[in-house]
């Protein structure tokens, strides 16, 4: 998570895997609309939810702050003598912001995403890298799929700054003319003349992949999880089980049953789904009764994921968070200061249950269409990694019962909507108060407690 | 593992399926009419594959297919895909008993063709059988599979048994890398008990012969629309076409970590705990003054050993850090190393167990393996959370592990391809290193008894695990505690 890991000054020793020991730098190559931007930011997205202090520098916005009006593709022809000089400058400034997160800034990967489709630019980089200390790993895209390049263009190019002034038919017909200019300059990475450097080559959108020289474990995963990222358009869809007989009692965990009106929930759920006609559409909940009771009023083959499990309270399971603050209150006020952290006795933190919940995040983004029926904690750590929330932000975001997120991927990230099932249920959401100090009163510490039985 | 059937034309509203807790696993599945739970409910955690996968090898002889196979096996496995392996060669040395020379294999040898192919039809026969009747999900068809033709009829097969296939071939032409493969598994062949060394190598290297010409690698282009990996000088480059499934997509992630640098695993317990002494099982407790000695002692004998580059691992829990903090070098702790969690039973001794749960703990003996504590664990549970654990040892060169005696025998169970029944009952006792190197296409296992005394605290599988056994059989393996 973005603010979630320690300065690189302490030694890391509750990491669970030194990931890295020098930084690395990613640095992608394309033509332009191959995707390489929406790779860098996924890319980024993912990195940093796994706690991998991860941050994208796309060399076009150095472009856009410096020459403030885009006027044509005649910027990006090869002979363009000022152009050359002017993106040679923008590369420089990033490489420059890339060397001070890297080094300064406890960053641990940088991705470097421009079109990088020379030779004599990607020495540049190695070289800087060397200099540097990081190590390099290089992401090609290539494609020559018009209907893939088309529909790019569609999505992300359009609505980019550099074509407000533009109506579609201009827009399109000047970034072909934009993409021409690189082509001819092209040196793709090569099996042979670059043998010795670190690269995966993806090709037509994920049918084939060419990995060279992984070096180690960050490697590993990146080509792992571009391995199985795709963008055939779908929709993940996420909800909580519905009110159970302890979520009306306000009590935390435990492993109870659906109250009447979870129920009721329960079977709008499935009249919902129904009536959405969704092409295959997977179920999947935890292995507790209540995510299962409900998948089974859906009326569709469900999966058990026990890592969807709700976040372990340990010796606070099962209890009021009244309990909570008369038997525990030292811990109590230590989740408050550090909700993302904080590791209950014997129990969970939602640091844990990111990583826990990695695997499912791999299978959904190999997925297509799916229902994810599962727990507070869980659906907000999901929807962190779909929504780029930070660790901060993420142990508070409002995840009410008997609402459906509807997350579908648009552009460069997720389009997200809200649908309430309107079957009354309690309110679990307990916000962080304003007094986390240890030795506040009981009244301070309880003051968001939402209303229960 | 297929795909679970929710039937719900079972019963006219899905609402009245009530559902029951499976009493081993702890899964809540709908129970049928009779009241009893419904048999094919998947507790799975995610469907792997709903049609079998054919894995087949691609590739000269002495180019790892063999030790891929059986390595790939033994994960899936471990990983509980049921998956067997089919070496054409084992099938060629039942029909033809001995032996005698390359020639057998010369492209012109009209008898030798006719026996492999039949040898071939025959693996392929049971790989039906293995897939289809006896629930198999993945076998790996070893052969060498080198021309298209032969690639072709496997496609043919398999599309009409309703298998996927996924091709992993490995390419290499370093010299010394094939040398060292033939010194490792040719010259202890079957095929060469007669030959000396000179003969057997001679022997073999004219045997590759007999394969290149007709050699059609996997291609791009012309084999654009199979499923496959192709693994370039033991991994330095890696071409992946096609993964249709989350099976491949795994299968293809393994076989990018794996290596062949020598290096060995060290694995090893905590020193004995307070806990452990007592008799307990679980909890969070620090180490007895043995189980200093016992860390001290292991510091001296890792610094003996010189290891080159050492990684040393630890769970998150307080006795398996004291043991690392006696070896002096730097640590990483890994939570998904913790002990096995016993949920409602932590920090109990055994006789409690049987006092208070006594249905739990006959259930535990009937089925070891796929049991899970109340709120805790099972060995199942332990076995998915200790995965990134193996794929980061397949990554790593020399490490030593100190954990658990549940984590160990995990970690034991991959290495030495350990069923699920076999598991729970392998021994690792304290004060003992199990030190593992990959030789051939298994593990040595040397074991290290550093000589400090320490509780037992194995406890076998009594003879009664009927739930109507009285206390007595049931305490009857106990380990002697305080």
């Amino acid at each position: 998570m973005r603010g979630a890991s320690r300065s690189k000054i302490t030694q890391n020793l509750d990491k669970r895997v030194c990931m890295t020991n020098c930084p690395t730098l990613i640095v992608t190559v394309g033509l332009p609309a191959r995707g390489k931007t929406y790779i860098s930011k996924k890319l980024t997205r993912y990195l940093n939810w796994i706690d991998v202090p991860t941050k994208e520098f796309n060399v076009g916005q150095y472009r856009r702050e410096c020459v403030k009006i885009y006027k044509s593709f005649e910027f990006f022809r090869p002979d363009n003598e000022e152009g050359l000089k002017i993106r040679k400058q923008c590369a420089l400034a990033a490489l420059n912001d890339v060397r001070q997160f890297l080094t300064d800034e406890g960053g641990q990967v940088a991705v470097f995403d421009a079109t990088n489709t020379t030779r004599e630019r990607r020495d540049t980089i190695i070289r800087f890298a060397e200099q540097n200390g990081f190590k390099v790993f290089f992401v090609e895209s290539v494609c020559e799929d018009p209907d893939v390049i088309a529909e790019n263009i569609v999505q992300v190019k359009l609505g980019s700054p550099d074509y407000t002034h533009c109506n579609t038919e201009e827009a399109v017909a000047d970034f072909m003319k934009r993409i021409k200019c690189y082509e001819n300059s092209y040196q793709p990475l090569d099996e042979e003349l670059d043998r010795d450097l670190s690269f995966i080559k993806i090709i037509d959108v994920g049918r084939r992949y060419l990995v060279n020289r992984v070096q180690d474990h960050i490697q590993s995963r990146i080509v792992y999880y571009l391995m199985n990222i795709h963008i055939t358009p779908r929709s993940i869809y996420l909800c909580r089980h519905g009110e159970s007989d302890l979520n009306i009692k306000g009590r935390i965990g435990g492993d109870s049953g659906l109250s009447a009106r979870g129920k009721k929930y329960a079977e709008t759920l499935g009249q919902f789904i129904q009536s959405q006609n969704i092409h295959e559409l997977k179920v999947w909940t935890s292995q507790m009764k209540r995510t299962i009771q409900t998948a089974e009023a859906v009326g569709v083959p469900y999966e058990q994921w026990k890592a969807l499990n709700e976040i372990d309270a340990g010796v606070c399971e099962e209890l009021m968070y009244e309990e909570i603050q008369q038997r525990y209150p030292l811990e109590f006020a230590l989740r408050d200061q550090d909700k993302y952290r904080y590791r209950y006795p014997k129990g969970e933190s939602y640091e844990d249950l990111v990583q826990r919940l990695e695997p499912v995040i791999m299978e959904l983004e190999r997925q297509e269409n799916v229902l994810v029926i599962c727990h507070q904690a869980v659906m907000r750590c999901l929807l962190a990694y779909f929504l780029d929330k930070t660790a901060e932000e993420l142990p508070y975001l409002k995840c009410p019962l008997h609402t459906v997120l509807k997350l579908t991927p648009v552009a460069y990230g997720c389009k997200v909507e809200s649908i309430d099932l309107k079957v009354e249920a309690v309110n679990t959401h307990r916000d962080r108060p304003t007094n986390v100090n240890v030795h506040r009163t009981t009244e301070d510490a309880l003051q968001t407690v939402p209303s229960h039985l």
